[in-house]
């Protein structure tokens, strides 16, 4: 058996990948309108969208509002992953610690 | 394929935040027994990569783009259950703080790229598995096939919903075709996405993919008796 990374090495390469993608790699994706917009425009049904809530968001549109295009969608990115990463962590630990609670053969910590 | 608010109307939006709810709710029991010591604390960093990938829209036939959804990739790399909360945060903040899909359509964006893709990635996946040789090199295949069905098939889900709330009244079979034939397109490029990042995790650590267990717990069985030994793959 070859000598394989740590679990924290994978973890760590995981979390590069995903700031790099959200934070550089997104500047270049399409801007053309996704599947289901071009196919309410075709349809003539996207005019029934309707005001969002929290269009007011700093960060709504993925636009962190720097005024460069690059640096905004990227600032945009990056917090967005951080966030999703804390969030899923922390339901992830919430799961985890519900379980061992309730679960009379989980090892007592 | 982020719905928007007034596609459909009230009382599908609350149904289909309802169907969320639930679903999330029942997830959360079941997610216990799929998170370990070494799946656990990959689980927000799934969460994390479908977050980054979604804001990679590649483009499709006709001026029109498509991204990830993920429920594929998530329930083959962490399991279902915890892919269906893994999915369900990335849909949230989303929605919450980047004003991407709907507030009301929350429910409905968690039931059809949450649930229906996490449910139809793993089914299928399961089901390749079956009947696919168990070595690790068809994990990624059958994944990246999983989540290439799990597209088109969301969007009929939403041809469904749209059926029973849409606030137009638009022909239901050109709706169809429309929506399935885009997100065929689509679908290759999720399955294409799932493929190299299944596939790249099960390069370095294939104990952390999920969906490789069985095909891990096979092959140690497979070891013992000499003959058996050609059919397994080297590490």
């Amino acid at each position: 058996m070859t000598r394989r990374p740590s679990t924290r090495a994978v973890a760590w390469g995981v979390l590069v990948v995903s700031l790099l993608l959200a934070g550089v790699v997104s500047f270049y994706a399409a801007s053309t309108p996704d599947g289901l917009t071009k196919v309410s425009e075709d349809q003539g049904f996207a005019d029934t969208e309707t005001d969002h809530a929290t269009a007011d968001s700093p960060l709504a549109g993925y636009d962190a509002g720097l005024g460069n295009e690059r640096l905004s969608g990227g600032l945009a990115g990056v917090v967005g992953v951080l966030v999703v990463l804390a969030l899923g962590s922390g339901v992830t630990l919430l799961v985890r610690r519900t379980a061992s609670e309730t679960d009379d053969t989980a090892p007592r910590a | 394929m982020h719905v928007p608010d007034g596609f459909l109307d009230a009382p599908t939006s609350v149904a289909t935040g309802v169907v969320a709810a639930v679903g999330i709710g029942v997830a959360l029991r079941k997610a216990r027994h799929e998170l370990d010591d070494r799946t656990a604390p990959l689980a927000g960093l799934v969460a994390a990569f479908v977050f980054a990938t979604q804001m990679l829209n590649f483009p499709v036939a006709g001026g029109t783009s498509g991204h990830l959804m993920g429920g594929a990739i998530a329930a083959v790399l962490v399991g279902p259950w915890t892919g269906v909360l893994v999915t369900s945060v990335v849909f949230a903040v989303q929605a919450l703080l980047f004003a991407d899909g709907g507030i009301t359509a929350l429910g409905t964006n968690i039931v059809l790229m949450g649930l229906t893709t996490v449910a139809v990635g793993w089914l299928v996946f399961r089901g390749l598995q079956a009947v696919l040789p168990k070595t690790l090199g068809w994990v990624p295949v059958a994944a990246g096939v999983a989540a290439f069905v799990s597209v088109p098939v969301a969007s009929l889900v939403f041809v469904g919903l749209y059926a029973v709330g849409g606030t137009a009244d638009i022909p239901l079979g050109t709706l169809t075709g429309a929506m399935v034939g885009v997100h065929l397109l689509i679908g290759l490029g999720e399955g294409v996405i799932t493929f190299l990042a299944v596939g790249s995790i099960l390069a370095v650590r294939p104990d952390l993919v999920r969906g490789a267990w069985p095909v891990l717990a096979a092959r140690t069985l497979e070891v013992r008796p000499a003959k058996a030994t050609a059919t397994g793959t080297p590490a």
